[in-house]
């Protein structure tokens, strides 16, 4: 479904991706873990085309978007919940979920908004709340469920664990697995919490230093010696 | 942890009692006394220049003369206003930083929702009430006009987040091009409407391109050198606009076709012969008066109604985050772009109104201040109220007038004015943002509550 080939990207002088090949597959969940500054957030904004890729080819569904701007690349079917959440604060949260739907077909937009309340039933309680005025876990179910509003076939979530309580992140891992089963959503995930993260995926990525280091399948990774060395003990 | 932070609900931080400037040891006075005598010291040096000198008609020319008298009661009453204020901030202090959230923001949000309706029915009401006179009607019609400016650049600042420095521009544009169209062409008034709204709003996206990639100051700075260079243009391309002169003559509007006049030019009925009531010169600055009231409000219909729509909410969108904006597929290019032609389209509008009420315009009408003056009511207002823009019209466009018995010291009591709004609502009169679109009925407790995780 997505296929990354030798893609290099760079700010400014800094190489940030060194070459990174790799795949995902329709229907799978699938991890990238790595440490701060592997270039995780980078691969996922390159998708989307900010930064673009000054090397290599990113294909999405057969079409090669490497060079498309970031709007054509979220209205083919890509959608993605950014680092840091990235809500409108001063909008409602009916309001948060109508600007997901902007690049959609407003014959369906009911349908999509009973989807992601069904899906998040808090927001339904706050949905003339303020954006700003959620917690932190209710921020990162509000930018889930507002990139899910443009019905993407696939989801890229960057880090949808950061900054929330053991508690939440697990309901929002669960959430995460009912939106590839059931709504069979692709979701290529960005992580640091390689414990939830690994338990998670089909297949798994560690990024180092800009390029892959290690694949495998989520449950290989998670028994590898190297992998509970570097990212799984002392932390979990 | 929360990376977004709510902007409009983030209260001022807790007030601390002020560090003591002093060693406790020394008199509580001593500290007041010092402030005031700094900010004396720095009245005596604008006004010695300011109110010190005064130019007298001699014999022989201009003379100089002082008046020291009038510099000492400005030093005077400067220090001693600075003493009682720096005596009674303690006390002033305390009720201020719960302001935002508290009581008064609710009264002023409960207010706005059914002030609203009253003023427009008190608008179209006006022209009819007993006092309403050709001065109140002028006031008036120049307001409205404001209030339509104000609308209109509340599209791009207020919703879209784009500081233009330069809106009056459009307003020329469209000014402009009614007179130029109605004189050589000779087309009424709803044929150059729509036409000046159209080259308006091409002007807008003639400005809007080369400005999409700046932010914040550079774009200010940008649209602020365009308002210039139109106005520049106005005065030197002497063949097509009679530069600094003018164009004169422009046609009055027409009651859809009829005249306000006693007698016909060219015999036929004038609106007082077709209504048979007798002629009076208030017709027509009642006919003006209604028209841009409907102006107006068709302005904000518009507005009202774009932002339950996408693009609207996405102006909104890219106020607030553009890079969310980009990841959710809007296209900022385009969304900027009709945000700026937008806002164009009804300063045009406007400006053609302008020309064929004076039915005379010049470079003069659109300097820069004007420019300045429909940006202070779109912030005094605060940001994105509809109204808010209301409210700072009258004040800012109203207030002057009311004064006006103050000739000389007009400006210095409006200046004085908007201090004092920025100092108690810094956010502007009335700074919040209620949801375009709601899933149940309203409840009656705030509906933003302060739930944090």
């Amino acid at each position: 479904m997505l296929t990354i080939g030798g893609v290099h990207t760079f700010y400014g002088n800094i190489e940030a991706l060194r070459g990174v090949d790799l795949e995902v597959r329709e229907g799978e969940i699938v991890t990238l873990i790595g440490a701060n500054g592997a270039g995780k957030s980078t691969l996922l904004m390159t998708i989307c085309g900010q930064p673009r890729a000054s090397r290599g080819t990113i294909v999405f569904e057969g079409k090669d978007i490497t060079r498309w701007p970031t709007h054509a690349i979220i209205r083919a079917g890509i959608a993605q919940s950014p680092e840091g959440r990235r809500i409108f604060p001063r909008m409602s949260v009916h309001e948060n979920l109508l600007m997901g739907a902007t690049v959609s077909d407003p014959a369906h937009l009911a349908d999509d908004l009973n989807r992601v309340y069904a899906l998040f039933p808090i927001l339904q309680r706050r949905s003339d709340q303020r954006g700003g005025t959620l917690s932190g876990g209710e921020q990162q179910m509000l930018a889930i469920g507002r990139a899910l509003m443009s019905r993407p076939r696939l989801l890229l979530l960057d880090e949808p664990s950061l900054g929330l309580a053991p508690m939440v992140v697990k309901q929002i891992f669960r959430t995460i697995e009912d939106i590839n089963r059931e709504q069979g959503v692709t979701v290529f995930l960005v992580e640091q919490n390689a414990y939830h993260a690994l338990k998670l995926a089909h297949r798994a990525y560690v990024l180092v230093n800009g390029s892959v280091s290690l694949s495998g399948s989520g449950r290989e990774l998670l028994a590898n010696a190297e992998i509970r060395a570097a990212y799984l003990e002392g932390g979990h | 942890m929360s990376t977004a932070a709510p902007i409009a609900t983030a209260a001022p931080a807790p007030a601390k009692a002020p560090p003591p400037a002093v060693p406790p040891a020394r008199h509580p006075l001593l500290a007041p006394l010092r402030e005031a005598a700094v900010a004396a010291l720095v009245a005596l040096a604008v006004a010695v220049p300011l109110v010190g000198f005064e130019t007298v008609q001699g014999a022989s020319g201009l003379v100089l003369r002082t008046r020291w008298s009038w510099v000492a009661i400005a030093v005077v009453s400067v220090f001693i206003g600075r003493l009682l204020l720096a005596l009674l901030r303690p006390v002033r202090r305390q009720p201020r930083a719960r302001k935002d959230a508290g009581p008064a923001a609710r009264a002023f949000r409960d207010a706005a929702r059914w002030l609203g309706p009253i003023a427009i029915l008190l608008a179209l009401a006006l022209p009819l009430l007993p006092f309403a006179d050709r001065y109140i009607l002028d006031v008036s019609i120049l307001v409205l006009t404001y209030i339509m400016l104000g609308w209109g650049l509340n599209i791009v600042v207020g919703l879209a987040g784009l500081l233009d420095l330069g809106y009056v521009a459009f307003y020329a544009v469209g000014a402009y091009s009614y007179g130029l169209l109605a004189l050589n062409f000779d087309l009424s008034f709803w044929m150059c409407l729509p036409l000046a709204g159209m080259f308006a709003a091409t002007f807008g996206m003639l400005l809007g391109f080369p400005v999409l990639r700046l932010r914040g100051d550079y774009l200010a700075i940008v649209t602020l050198g365009f308002g210039e260079m139109i106005r520049v243009i106005l005065i030197n391309w002497y063949k097509l606009t009679n530069g600094p002169n003018g164009l004169s003559g422009i046609p009055r509007p027409s009651f859809f076709g009829l005249p306000f006049a006693t007698t016909p030019a060219g015999g036929g009925e004038t609106f007082s012969s077709f209504f048979g009531i007798a002629y009076s010169p208030l017709h027509r600055v009642i006919f003006l008066y209604y028209l841009i009231l409907v102006l107006a409000l068709l302005t904000n219909l518009f507005t009202l109604r774009i932002r339950k729509l996408p693009v609207g909410r996405a102006w909104e969108g890219l106020r607030e985050d553009e890079i969310a904006c980009r990841s959710l597929g809007i296209n900022p290019t385009n969304t900027k772009l009709t945000a700026f032609a937008i806002g164009a389209m009804f300063a045009g509008f406007a400006g053609s109104f302008f020309a064929t009420r004076q039915g005379f315009v010049s470079p003069e009408s659109f300097s820069f201040i004007e420019s300045a003056i429909i940006l202070a009511i779109v912030v005094l207002g605060g940001m994105g109220s509809q109204v808010g823009v209301v409210v700072a019209a009258i004040v800012l466009i109203g207030g002057p007038e009311l004064v006006r018995q103050l000739e000389d010291f007009r400006m210095l009591a409006f200046g004085g004015l908007m201090v004092l709004i920025m100092i108690w609502r810094p956010r502007g009169l009335l700074a919040f943002r209620d949801p375009t679109i709601r899933l149940g009925p309203r409840r009656t407790a705030a509906p933003t509550g302060e739930h944090r995780g």
